[in-house]
């Protein structure tokens, strides 16, 4: 098997984790599969770290595992002061600015 | 293990990616269609445990033990964490808001998908070096290494960007107080003053044959009343009437009871003739 097979599954799930952003209304599994398709960014990134043999996707990819860490606080945060706001935790009935 | 990336990998590798890889698929579709937000999240979870198995095949071992301790272990409980708190029960509304806008998704996914991987297909990535070379000193050492010297501004700006986001979920979340909570004894001589309802409320399941917290109690006419269940649950609309539920029982109950005396024969005259009356 060539390692290029990493690279299609990570295109793959970050498929499925976009698709699921547009379709999921609850803001915690829209969430989710934003986690999904920062996963698949950081199997790729390790992908090509042993592609190109040296360390600096690992690198990259732990950089992004401390954003993604730092962006689920917040995230979460945001998700919950709304949830206390509005009783749902849908992104629909965000729509304050709607006319 | 880090030897055997070359052009090709193990066979025992490719299995691996195979298995695995199909189940990392299953669970990424899982998060995306289960209707439940706690089942996505679990479904997320083994993906994630999965990737950090490839992170170990791809020879960061740093990173597929990060990936486990960080992500399964810490992201994921903060998640489970938001779903009970934001309710369990609160399943997606399936209602669309812009019509045609679920199968628009799904083409655009479709499309997207093609791109990304035609892209792929067409990029020429056959040479794989390994990472026999860079790990030769322990892959530990190596990002260490890394970091603290070529990425070490990077290093120092991720350690404000964690502080923020602490100072930012603190803010938040927080909500400041603006007046004194009441004490049980204002409370008490507001509700006299006011005339509503001046001894405590009465417990869930008073009639009802069970006591659950969601199960309201029954007036002395059958009907379920409302005051007995917390107003968290009522405004969930999660309250249980087992109103009907007890009257069905006491009519099986009769039922049998006439089966044992043997009255089956008469009975369904008589029932019959009781709505015909009525």
């Amino acid at each position: 098997m060539n390692p290029v097979n990493y690279l299609y599954l990570s295109a793959l799930l970050f498929t499925i984790g976009a698709t699921g952003v547009l379709i999921r209304r609850n803001a915690i599994v829209v969430f989710m599969c934003i986690e999904l398709m920062l996963n698949a960014c950081n199997l790729a990134f390790v992908t090509f770290s042993r592609m190109h043999g040296n360390l600096d996707g690992q690198i990259i990819a732990f950089f992004t595992m401390v954003v993604a860490a730092a962006e689920v606080v917040v995230g979460l945060a945001i998700i919950v002061s709304l949830f206390r706001s509005r009783h749902s935790a849908s992104v629909d009935d965000a729509s304050l600015m709607k006319l | 293990m880090s030897s055997l990336a070359a052009y090709s990998t193990s066979t025992g590798e490719a299995f691996q990616f195979w298995v695995l890889g199909t189940v990392a698929v299953i669970g990424a579709l899982a998060t995306v269609f289960m209707k439940r937000a706690v089942h996505s999240a679990l479904s997320l979870a083994g993906t994630m445990i999965i990737l950090a198995i490839f992170y170990l095949a791809n020879g960061a071992y740093f990173l597929g033990i990060v990936q486990i301790v960080v992500y399964t272990g810490a992201i994921m409980m903060l998640f489970l964490f938001v779903v009970m708190l934001v309710g369990v029960t609160a399943a997606d509304s399936l209602k669309e808001t812009i019509k045609g806008q679920r199968w628009l998704a799904l083409l655009c996914g479709l499309g997207f998908g093609v791109l990304l991987l035609g892209g792929i297909g067409n990029a020429s990535l056959k040479d794989f070096d390994g990472l026999a070379q860079a790990n030769a000193n322990g892959n530990v050492e190596g990002l260490a290494t890394l970091i603290f010297t070529k990425y070490v501004f990077a290093f120092e700006i991720t350690g404000a960007l964690l502080i923020t986001a602490a100072v930012g979920a603190m803010v938040l979340t927080h909500r400041e107080r603006t007046e004194r909570a009441k004490t049980q004894r204002e409370m008490s001589e507001q509700r006299v003053r006011e005339g509503k309802y001046i001894p405590p409320l009465p417990a869930p399941g008073v009639y009802a044959r069970h006591n659950a917290v969601d199960i309201a109690g029954l007036l002395p006419d059958g009907t379920p009343s409302d005051l007995t269940v917390s107003k968290t649950l009522r405004d969930r609309g999660q309250i249980r009437d087992v109103s009907a539920e007890a009257l069905n029982d006491l009519k099986a109950l009769e039922q049998r009871a006439e089966e044992r005396l043997e009255r089956t024969e008469i009975e369904p005259a008589t029932f019959k003739k009781e709505e015909a009356s009525q």
